[in-house]
């Protein structure tokens, strides 16, 4: 059978199977809707949590973002998983006591205020809308790369396989398809990952591969043989720092305190029986993360080395050093023609010479050999992943299996969001703020409505990208980390703590940290707007615009205290309320309303 | 008045054992894994280079273990200070 009828038979299977799911899990009340009836078994939850933490990004770009930046990637390894260690301690347990909808349904009640409720309403709908285009983006992609079909139709089979799922059975519906998505995409990432391993050290562990040595008897170690290997080219060692100390430590810190504040992932907390199951369920959804980001570095570190291994065949600077470009292999020839990869035979001599010109010493060096610049003009960082099963010869099904692997890990994180978005607009805006009145069933119609309507947003923004789609981490992790993430976290820890605080706090964190991505990347991300150029020489001592959420969120804690102190204390029945849900008991019946 | 001592003596010694497991956190990540790291890149461990391991595999694996026993332990205080669910 050909790849491409087995590509579409695999997806295809799937698709049916999440449909299936959907059928089978329709919801009937607001909260089967917005929480699954709190009847998710704690593993059950942390598989769909890890499901829905992990996007196209982490599928199909983080490997790649590792191969290429070597040590400086364990930003985003530490960032991602140290989040949740946040989650279980600071935030899940308590949220799940207080045991209502929504994110902003507890900043509306912790701080006796509807303004302080629109605010949290507005961060979440824009960190959820600018990371939910991403997602679509990433199922046209997929779709138009494995299954040639073009990416709008891509975008829309997508947009309708959700629509299914999520309007029918909202977080009950999602939560057992995202159990699915799950096995399907672990294992889809880690199969071709243990053969390549197997390759290179003869270990199919992957995470002890990493560390092992190479299986071509050279009784070298193989992260040694890279480091070799790419500093040879010109490039900086692989296991080597190159950010400054300071950027590093501060973008871990806001990638971790963003996590733990993203709503679409704190509202998963929500749908488990008791509050001790929410401790534990954040502990399960990080051991399914980490199956994922434990085999990452070795993936990334891996491709990397058979890449360079595969342009340089010889001894650099040899004539026949390089690999004759007519004698490249299939998976070279497959990923030019969707220009992912791009060869410039700059000295005309029919080799390619793949190395770092930017480095100026061995630019010279590179000169006396014949060389006349990278001729590797493009290596997109993404078909790290995608080429895998390929560059490891793997058999046609496991290719086909990494297209329904991208493709859950998109979906899953597509639907997740935009149920965070439809509560807060039926729950939150509608029933919380403009109809108190409504009845429950009408509300369900509502939030199917609003389902609905965010998908058509979301699909809408995906085929018609604004110019400010790729600077999507940034602001998602950069709104939770400023703005929600303190003040969820001083609502529980922080008795005192009232609106005035509260709110001035939000505002602070979130303004502060919106300027200074603005200043560097464009008021609203239109070109030509940013006030300085975005380079390490402009930023304020050294910051990034991107590890900046953490010093938004200092502002938020330093301004939300200094206000609270110089203004009244919150009614006795907050205080009340902060003191329930520090204690577990009497939270086995949620409550209603 | 005792149960709300009872209350507040829970949360002490919940607070207590957050700061516990946040200082481990703190150490395997910001300190091994990035302040730290080249000084520990100087030892090795099974084929890695200490530092970097801490930083792409140790810190993850340690956070996992964390969680749990944060879990376990407050399982055992809930029921210590009798405020466990039923």
């Amino acid at each position: 059978m050909d790849l491409k009828t087995l590509t579409y038979l695999v997806v295809g299977a799937t698709f049916a199977l999440y449909i299936g799911i959907a059928i089978w899990a329709r919801a009937s009340s607001t909260r089967e809707f917005y929480v699954a009836g709190t009847g998710v078994h704690p593993v059950a939850n942390g598989m769909a949590t890890a499901a829905d933490w992990m996007s196209a990004a982490s599928f199909i770009s983080m490997a790649g973002l590792i191969a290429f930046l070597g040590y400086d990637a364990s930003v985003y390894l530490m960032g991602w998983t140290g989040g949740y260690v946040l989650l279980a301690l600071l935030l899940a347990p308590y949220l799940r006591k207080f045991g209502k909808f929504t994110v902003p349904e507890f900043i509306g009640d912790r701080f006796y205020s509807k303004g302080a409720r629109l605010v949290a309403v507005i961060c979440l709908i824009v960190a959820s809308i600018t990371y939910v285009i991403g997602q679509m983006k990433g199922v046209g992609v997929a779709f138009g790369r494995f299954l040639e079909v073009p990416f709008e139709i891509g975008v829309m089979v997508g947009m309708g396989i959700v629509f299914v799922y999520a309007v029918l059975g909202g977080m009950k519906g999602i939560t057992y398809t995202q159990i699915a998505q799950y096995c399907v995409l672990i294992f889809a990432y880690t199969v071709p990952a243990i053969f390549i391993s197997f390759n290179l050290t003869g270990n199919p562990v992957p995470q002890i591969g990493l560390g092992g040595t190479m299986s071509d008897g050279s009784g070298v170690l193989l992260l040694d043989k890279l480091d070799q290997v790419v500093t040879d080219l010109g490039f900086s060692a692989y296991t080597m720092q190159k950010g400054s100390t300071l950027n590093i430590f501060l973008l871990t810190l806001s990638l971790m305190i963003g996590t733990a504040g993203l709503p679409h992932v704190i509202v998963r907390f929500f749908t488990v029986p008791k509050v001790s199951d929410a401790r534990v369920s954040a502990g399960w959804a990080l051991v399914f993360i980490a199956i994922l980001y434990t085999t990452a570095p070795a993936v990334g570190a891996m491709a990397r080395l058979n890449l360079m291994d595969t342009i340089q065949t010889g001894e650099v600077g040899a004539a026949d050093g390089n690999l004759v470009y007519e004698e490249r292999p299939q998976w070279f020839r497959n990923w030019e023609t969707t220009g992912l990869l791009k060869f410039e035979d700059k000295n005309g001599d029919g080799r390619i010479q793949y190395y770092n010109d930017k480095d100026e010493a061995f630019a010279a060096k590179a000169a006396t050999y014949g060389w006349e610049g990278n001729e590797m003009v493009k290596v997109d960082r993404d078909i790290m992943v995608l080429a895998n099963p390929e560059i490891a010869q793997l058999p046609n099904w496991v290719i086909a299996l990494v297209a329904a692997g991208g493709l859950a890990a998109a979906l899953s994180t597509a639907a997740g969001l935009l149920l965070a978005i439809s509560s807060a607009i039926s729950h939150d805006l509608l029933k919380g703020m403009i109809a108190p009145n409504i009845s429950e069933k009408k509300e369900l119609l509502a939030s199917r409505i609003a389902m609905a309507g965010a998908i058509v947003v979301a699909g809408y923004l995906g085929m018609n990208p604004p110019g400010f789609a790729a600077q999507v981490v940034a602001l998602a992790f950069g709104l939770a980390a400023s703005s929600l993430f303190p003040a969820l976290m001083m609502g529980i820890f922080n008795k005192r703590m009232n609106r005035e605080g509260a709110i001035v706090g939000m505002l602070a964190g979130l303004t502060s940290t919106l300027v200074y991505i603005f200043w560097f990347k464009g008021w609203f991300f239109i070109p030509g707007t940013e006030m300085a150029a975005n380079s390490p020489d402009n930023w304020i001592m050294g910051i990034s615009p991107e590890a900046f959420g953490a010093v938004g969120a200092l502002i938020n804690f330093l301004a939300a205290t200094a206000v609270s102190k110089v203004t009244t204390a919150p009614p006795e029945e907050i205080q009340h309320l902060v003191e329930d849900i520090r204690v577990p008991k009497g939270a086995a019946v949620a409550v209603d309303h | 008045m005792s149960e709300q001592k009872n209350g507040q003596d829970y949360w002490k010694a919940n607070l207590k054992l957050i700061g516990f497991c946040l200082t481990i956190w703190f150490v395997v990540s910001y300190l091994f894994g990035i302040i730290l790291v080249d000084q520990l890149n100087a030892i090795s461990i099974g084929g890695y280079q200490l530092g970097f391991w801490f930083a792409q595999q140790g810190s993850i694996y340690v956070f996992v273990v964390l969680i749990f026993f944060y879990a376990f332990r407050m399982n055992k205080l809930d029921r210590q200070f009798d405020v466990h669910e039923e």
